[in-house]
């Protein structure tokens, strides 16, 4: 068994792909994939509605097709691929080890390594929902792979927590499917889910959305036989005497997701309290040297497209790095301000020629707002926008002409109306 | 006349747009950033549509993810899934491969996953 390899890549999905295929493109041969799945894809395959890949290809593509234009990607360049084989650890000297059944555990040495885990689904037990523990609780993607991909339906009578985009999803596939889904709740006045899935998830079959409502208990001993909900206060607390009851059998959880980072953690790289993934460059390559994060298990982002994109970047530096070694580095740190929640990348190397692109998240909801990126008293650049949401990543281009002015910490925030 | 507010759906935008409808006939839509919002607007006052995503059982029990290749009118999406429910479909299927003609106007149902059927 080849125990060698210039770029081992963690995980099939959309990042995955696209950073191999951008690795190859810029010269390397020599790479391998590893996927616990059975196939590649990732969580595209489970994703069978449209809407995927508006922004890259121009066009709207379920989930499974917008995954096989990257697979056939790497299928047409020979990258080796090892399928049903899952990462058990990962070193700073970029040792994997791995396991599968044909070849037991195994440790690979790379030149340099991408991680592209994705990102995992927040579970009930860490939002402590009262009531008991009955059968019938899912989170939105389990479910998802339940009706999508094993082909059984989890119930006929449904509650969903939680409006984020899968949830949404799941709305409308349950209930093509036959299944009566009561009521959405968002315990925040917004949701944070795309506008669009509110219209084609819920709107169109009346399914209604309560905000600022959360379940206040679950209900039934072997399987859930309903639950309460209840309207939250400013300070998220239910609020006495507003509770509703429904009957159902089913609920769903979705609650956001966690990047997946076990793995980086093991290996000691240093994790952002605010993404939860490791702290990168605009390479994506973290703090240490050969290592590299993009995709969900680096930010959780809300399309596909932006996915690969940032993949394609891991790739190509990933590549120069294999090429090339280490460079001389010439850093600036990059931080969130005022009504900004979180920046990506955290470290800006000016020794790296062309411009940068930071994404970001706000805090809150702001119509005509002013986002601007700062250093110290400096104004870098400042950009007016009508309206930004919480669920809806921003992005800004800082030049190299701008970069070459800053000569400390950049500080993106986001100035209120005045 | 009246005015209806609608979401678009067409990208991940979102627009917030208002179409002034006059004997059930759209007559102007503003709020649109671009003129695929505009037909969204005129086609949700005469006849909306929506692509229908689903999945099939193939003969082997695997499940394959269909699409329908354009909208279909939105009040059929229920007796279309009951169609779409009844179907078991031979393997291999290749992405775009017709999965059922004509399910409905000149609408093919078409295939949007691979499976070898192995």
């Amino acid at each position: 068994m080849k125990m060698n390899y210039d770029l081992v890549i963690v995980g099939g999905g959309p990042a995955g792909l696209a950073a191999a295929i951008a690795a190859y493109d810029e010269g390397i041969r020599d790479i391998l994939i590893l996927e616990r799945e059975n196939k590649l894809g990732g969580i595209l395959n489970q994703c069978i509605h449209n809407g995927f890949g508006l922004t890259r290809f121009k066009e709207s593509l379920s989930g499974p097709e917008y995954a096989a234009r990257f697979v056939d990607g790497v299928l047409a360049r020979n990258i080796q691929v090892m399928t049903e084989t899952t990462v058990l650890s990962l070193t700073k000297d970029k040792k994997v080890t791995a396991i599968n059944t044909q070849n037991g555990v195994f440790v690979l040495q790379a030149k340099a390594v991408v991680l592209a885990m994705g990102c995992r689904e927040r579970s009930r037990g860490a939002l402590n929902v009262a009531g008991s523990r009955p059968a019938g609780i899912y989170s939105a993607g389990t479910a998802q792979k339940y009706v999508n991909i094993k082909g059984y339906m989890p119930g006929k009578s449904v509650v969903i927590l939680g409006s984020g985009d899968i949830g949404l999803i799941m709305a409308r596939r349950m209930t093509l499917e036959g299944a009566k889904v009561h009521a959405v709740c968002e315990i925040m006045p917004y949701s944070s889910g795309l506008k669009r899935n509110i219209a084609q998830c819920l709107d169109d079959f009346d399914i209604p959305l309560y905000l600022n409502h959360t379940i206040t208990k679950i209900e039934g001993e072997k399987r859930v036989t309903g639950v309460v909900i209840s309207k939250v206060d400013e300070n998220k607390k239910p609020i006495p005497g507003t509770e509703v009851h429904f009957d159902c059998d089913t609920v769903l959880f979705s609650v956001g997701l966690i990047p997946e980072n076990e793995l980086t953690k093991g290996a000691g790289l240093e994790l952002s309290p605010r993404t939860r993934g490791a702290v990168v460059y605009q390479s994506r390559e973290t703090e240490v040297e050969g290592i590299f994060a993009c995709g969900n298990v680096l930010q959780v982002h809300d399309l596909v497209d932006f996915v690969s994109e940032e993949a394609e970047l891991a790739g190509r530096y990933a590549a120069n790095y294999i090429l090339y070694g280490k460079t001389e580095r010439d850093e600036v740190r990059v931080s969130n301000g005022k009504n900004v929640s979180y920046v990506v990348p955290q470290i800006i190397d000016k020794n790296i020629q062309g411009n940068v692109k930071l994404f970001f998240r706000v805090t809150n909801t702001f119509r005509d707002c002013t986002i601007i990126a700062k250093c110290g008293e400096q104004v870098l650049l400042q950009k007016k926008k009508k309206i930004v949401v919480p669920g809806e990543m921003e992005s800004m281009l800082l030049t190299e002409a701008k970069l070459a002015e800053a000569n400390g910490e950049i500080q993106i925030e986001l100035e209120e109306k005045i | 006349m009246s005015v209806r507010s609608l979401t678009c759906i067409e990208c991940p935008i979102g627009c917030s747009i208002e179409v002034t409808v006059e004997n059930g006939e759209p007559v102007s839509v503003t709020g649109n950033a671009c003129p695929r919002g505009k037909l969204y607007a005129e086609n949700e006052v005469i006849c909306p549509r929506r692509v229908l995503t689903s999945t099939v059982r193939a003969e082997n029990g695997e499940l394959i993810p269909v699409k329908t290749d354009k909208p279909i009118k939105k009040d059929e999406t229920f007796d279309l899934m009951k169609k779409i429910n009844r179907v078991v479909c031979k393997l291999p299927v290749k992405i775009g491969d017709i999965i059922v003609e004509n399910i409905t106007e000149d609408i093919n149902l078409i295939a949007t996953g691979n499976a070898e059927g192995v």
